[in-house]
C-alpha cells in the first residue's frame, strides 16, 4: 500500500526488505529549539531505532521555533513529541524518550517483531 | 497581580465584549489584557460566551482574536456560529478571527519521560502573531487534564500559560467546567484571579433558566447578582439592562383610563403617565374589557400601545372586544397597537423577558398591557416569576411606559395577587363580583392609587354594547344593591319621586286657596269696618252738632237772663 508513496525527507530513508516489506517505521520528532530535552529526545530515538529498527525507519525533526504552523497538522502539544506516521495507527509519543521500554511498547515495536528475547 | 483598586472602575482598563448587558453588569467588560475565567455546566453556553465575544471583539471593536478551541473543530465552530448570524468564515478570511483547534486523544499518547507544553505555546504564539489578535479563547483548557496524562505538568504549564497570556497583553478568556466545590473541576481559578464569570443552568419546575453571575472581578465594582441570559439568534443577552436602584424619574402628567367615570373615580384624570397599575379580579369581572378600553384610549390619543397576551390570540381579542362596542381592528392595522400573543409555556421566564424586552425596545410604546400577569406562573416558580415581573416594572418604569396588568385570582374575596406583586403597583383596581339575590354582578373598586386622590366607593359597572360603564350604587343597610336590585331601587326611587312631587303640588294649592280664602275673608272684615265706621262717624257728628245746638241755646238763654257767665266758643268748637 505504500509502495508508490514517495519518501518523506528524513535523516535516514531506508528501503524496506524481506518480510517485513510492509513494515516501515516513519518517525517524525517534534521540538522547539535546541533544548537538552530535545537533544536528549532525538539521541536517546536515534539509539533505539538503530538498535531495534535497523534500517527500516526515517526520522524526521521538526523545530517548531522554525516553522510553528506545522504543530497544527499533528496536533502537538507536548514537546518534545514523537510522532509514528507509518505504520498505521498513528501514535504518539511525548517526553525526552529516556524510558527505552515504554518508548517500544508506544511504537509497537517489541510486539511486531516478535522477540520476546530482546 | 493587581493592586486593590477601590477607588472606582475607571482605573481599571476593560475590553469591552460587545455581548449585551454583560458589558453593563460589568462596568465596561472583561480586564485589559488579563485571562478571565468563564465556569459552567455542559452547555450553559461557555463556547458560546468566548465565540461572541471574539466575533463581535472583531466585528465591533476592531480586535482580531484567537479561539483556541480544545473541544469543537473549526468546522463545527464556523457551522454552529454562522447559525447566530455571525459571518465567521468571513471575519477568518479577514484575518480578524483565527481558530486553531487543539485535538488531544489520550490514547494516541504514550508519556515517556519529561516533556512541557511548549507546543501549545508555540501555536497559540503562531496565531496570536498571525493576525495581531488581542483577544484569546481557550475553550476549554481543562481538556489538557483528561489529555496529558501528567498533571503535575499540566499544573505548571498553566500557570506558565497565564502568565505568559499577560506578558502578551491579550484579552482572555478561558473556559472551565464547573466543579462541585469549587469554581471549576480542575481548579482553574488558582490560576486566573483577575476576573470569575460563572454561567449556570438550572432547571426549576420543569423550566430551564440560565445565569450569570460575576464570582469576582479584581479591582472592579461589578453587580454581584446571577443574572438571567438568553441564547437568542443575535447571541447571549444578558438581562435585565434596567437600572440596578429606583432613581428613575416620575411624570406628573395623567393618562385617561378610557373610561370616564373610573377616571372620575382617579380624582377625574386618571393614572400617572408611566405608573404601573393592576386590575386583579376573578374570571369573568372584566378584566380584558377594562384593558381593552385603556389600549383603545391610548391609541385614540396617538399613543403606540403594546399588548401581551397569554391567554387569547390578537384575533380573538379583537372580535370580542367588538362584542362590547371597542373596536381595536382600526388600532391594529394603523400599527399603533401590536398584539403579541403567546403561550406562557411556550418557552421559559427569561426568553418571555427577553422578547418583552426586544419588542418593548424595537416597537417603543407609551402604553403596555399585559393580559394576564398570573399566567405566567405556569412558566415558571412564584419567585421567579415575582424577580421576573420586578424586572420588567423596573425596565418601564425608566422608560416612562404605563402599563397596565391584569392578575387572575382564584378566591372569591381575595385582596391579594396570587404573584403577589401587589406592593410593586403604583395603582390597583379591583373588580369583583357582587352576590346577592340569585345574580352575580361586576363591582369595581380603586383599592390604590398612589399620589392620587381616589374615590373610596365600590362602584357596580356594567358591560354594555358600548363598552363598560360605571353606575352608581346603592348602600343600605343589607349593603350594596347591584343589578336587578339596584333596577328595582331606581324604580321604588322613581315612584316615591313621583309621590313627593304629587304631594308638593297638592300642597302648594291648598297654600293658595288658603291664601284666597283669608283675602276673601280680609275684604269681607274691611267692608263691615267701613261700614260700621260710617255709621259711627254720622253718629259723631249728630252728637256734635247737637251739643253745638244745646250751647247756643243757654247762651241764648244766658243773654235772655243777662247772665255774667258767657259760655267759651272752644266748647262749641271742641265738640
Amino acid at each position: 500500500m505504500h509502495a508508490k508513496k514517495t519518501n518523506r525527507t528524513g535523516l535516514v530513508a531506508k528501503k524496506p526488505g524481506g518480510r517485513v516489506n510492509k513494515m516501515r517505521w516513519d518517525l517524525r520528532l517534534y521540538v522547539a529549539g535546541k533544548t537538552p530535552r530535545s537533544v536528549a529526545a532525538f539521541v536517546n530515538l536515534r539509539k533505539i531505532c538503530e538498535e531495534h529498527l535497523e534500517s527500516l525507519y526515517s526520522i524526521e525533526v521538526i523545530d517548531l521555533l522554525e516553522n510553528p504552523q506545522l504543530a497544527k497538522g499533528d496536533q502537538i502539544l507536548a514537546i518534545p513529541t514523537l510522532v509514528r506516521k507509518l505504520p498505521a495507527p498513528i501514535k504518539k509519543i511525548i517526553g525526552d524518550l529516556s524510558n527505552t521500554e515504554r518508548v517500544l511498547v508506544g511504537l509497537d515495536i517489541k510486539k511486531n517483531r516478535n522477540t520476546p528475547n530482546y | 497581580m493587581s493592586k486593590p483598586n477601590i477607588r472606582g472602575p475607571a482605573l481599571l482598563p476593560k475590553t469591552p465584549t460587545g455581548i449585551e448587558g454583560f458589558d453593563e453588569i460589568t462596568l465596561g467588560g472583561l480586564p485589559q489584557g488579563r485571562p478571565t475565567l468563564v465556569a459552567g455546566n455542559a452547555g450553559c453556553g461557555k463556547t458560546l460566551f468566548g465565540m461572541e465575544f471574539l466575533a463581535r471583539g472583531a466585528m465591533q471593536f476592531g480586535e482580531p482574536g484567537v479561539m483556541m478551541s480544545f473541544e469543537e473543530s473549526s468546522e463545527e465552530l464556523i457551522r454552529n456560529f454562522s447559525s447566530l448570524g455571525f459571518k465567521v468564515q468571513d471575519l477568518i478570511d479577514r484575518k480578524k478571527l483565527y481558530i486553531e483547534f487543539v485535538a488531544i486523544e489520550r490514547s494516541e499518547i504514550e508519556e515517556t519521560g519529561e516533556y512541557d507544553l511548549e507546543g501549545l505555546f508555540v501555536r497559540l504564539d503562531y496565531a496570536i502573531k498571525k493576525i495581531k489578535a488581542k483577544r484569546v479563547v481557550l475553550d476549554t483548557i481543562e481538556a489538557l487534564f483528561s489529555g496529558i496524562p501528567n498533571e503535575a505538568v499540566v499544573r505548571a504549564e498553566l500557570r506558565r500559560l497565564f502568565r505568559w497570556l499577560k506578558s502578551r497583553n491579550v484579552t482572555a478568556v478561558i473556559t472551565g467546567e464547573k466543579g462541585i466545590q469549587t469554581i471549576t473541576r480542575h481548579g482553574l481559578e488558582e490560576y486566573v484571579a483577575d476576573c470569575v464569570i460563572l454561567l449556570d443552568n438550572t432547571v426549576i419546575e420543569q423550566v430551564a433558566t440560565r445565569r450569570l453571575r460575576v464570582v469576582k472581578y479584581r479591582g472592579s465594582a461589578h453587580g454581584s447578582d446571577e443574572f438571567p441570559f438568553l441564547i437568542q439568534e443575535t447571541g447571549i443577552s444578558v438581562l435585565p439592562i434596567t437600572s440596578l436602584n429606583l432613581e428613575h424619574t416620575v411624570s406628573r402628567e395623567r393618562v385617561p383610563t378610557g373610561i370616564e367615570r373610573l377616571d372620575t373615580m382617579l380624582d377625574g384624570k386618571g393614572f400617572y403617565r408611566g405608573s404601573s397599575v393592576l386590575v386583579s379580579g376573578t374570571a369573568g369581572t372584566g378584566k380584558t374589557t377594562l384593558a381593552a378600553h385603556f389600549a383603545a384610549a391610548a391609541c385614540r390619543r396617538n399613543e403606540n400601545v403594546l399588548y401581551f397576551a397569554f391567554e387569547e390570540s390578537g384575533n380573538q381579542i379583537a372580535r370580542n372586544m367588538l362584542s362590547v362596542g371597542i373596536d381595536l381592528e382600526p388600532f391594529i392595522k394603523n400599527g399603533k397597537l401590536k398584539v403579541h400573543a403567546s403561550r406562557p409555556t411556550a418557552y421559559g421566564l427569561e426568553t418571555h423577558l427577553a422578547t418583552m424586552h426586544k419588542l418593548i425596545t424595537s416597537f417603543k410604546p407609551r402604553v403596555i398591557i399585559v393580559d394576564p400577569i398570573s399566567n405566567l406562573i405556569t412558566s415558571g416558580a412564584l419567585a421567579e416569576v415575582k424577580s421576573m415581573l420586578v424586572r420588567l416594572i423596573d425596565f418601564i418604569k425608566v422608560n416612562h411606559i404605563t402599563a397596565l396588568f391584569t392578575d387572575l385570582v382564584a378566591g372569591e374575596f381575595s385582596e391579594g395577587t396570587d404573584v403577589g406583586v401587589s406592593s410593586l403597583m403604583d395603582a390597583w383596581i379591583l373588580l369583583k363580583t357582587l352576590e346577592n339575590n340569585g345574580e352575580r354582578n361586576r363591582g369595581i373598586y380603586m383599592l390604590k392609587a398612589r399620589g392620587i386622590k381616589h374615590s373610596n366607593q365600590i362602584r357596580e359597572f356594567i358591560i354594555t354594547s358600548k363598552g363598560i360603564k360605571i353606575v352608581d350604587v346603592y348602600t343600605g343597610p343589607a349593603g350594596v344593591l347591584t343589578g336587578t336590585a339596584r333596577v328595582a331601587q331606581e324604580a321604588k326611587d322613581e315612584v316615591s319621586q313621583i309621590l313627593r312631587n304629587q304631594e308638593t303640588e297638592r300642597k302648594h294649592r291648598e297654600l293658595t286657596r288658603k291664601k284666597q280664602m283669608l283675602e276673601a275673608e280680609i275684604a269681607l272684615l274691611q267692608s263691615t269696618y267701613e261700614s260700621e265706621e260710617d255709621e259711627l262717624k254720622k253718629a259723631i257728628d249728630q252728637e256734635v252738632a247737637g251739643e253745638a245746638a244745646l250751647v247756643r241755646q243757654q247762651r241764648k238763654m244766658g243773654a235772655i237772663r243777662s247772665s255774667d257767665v258767657t259760655i267759651p266758643d272752644e266748647r262749641i268748637r271742641r265738640q
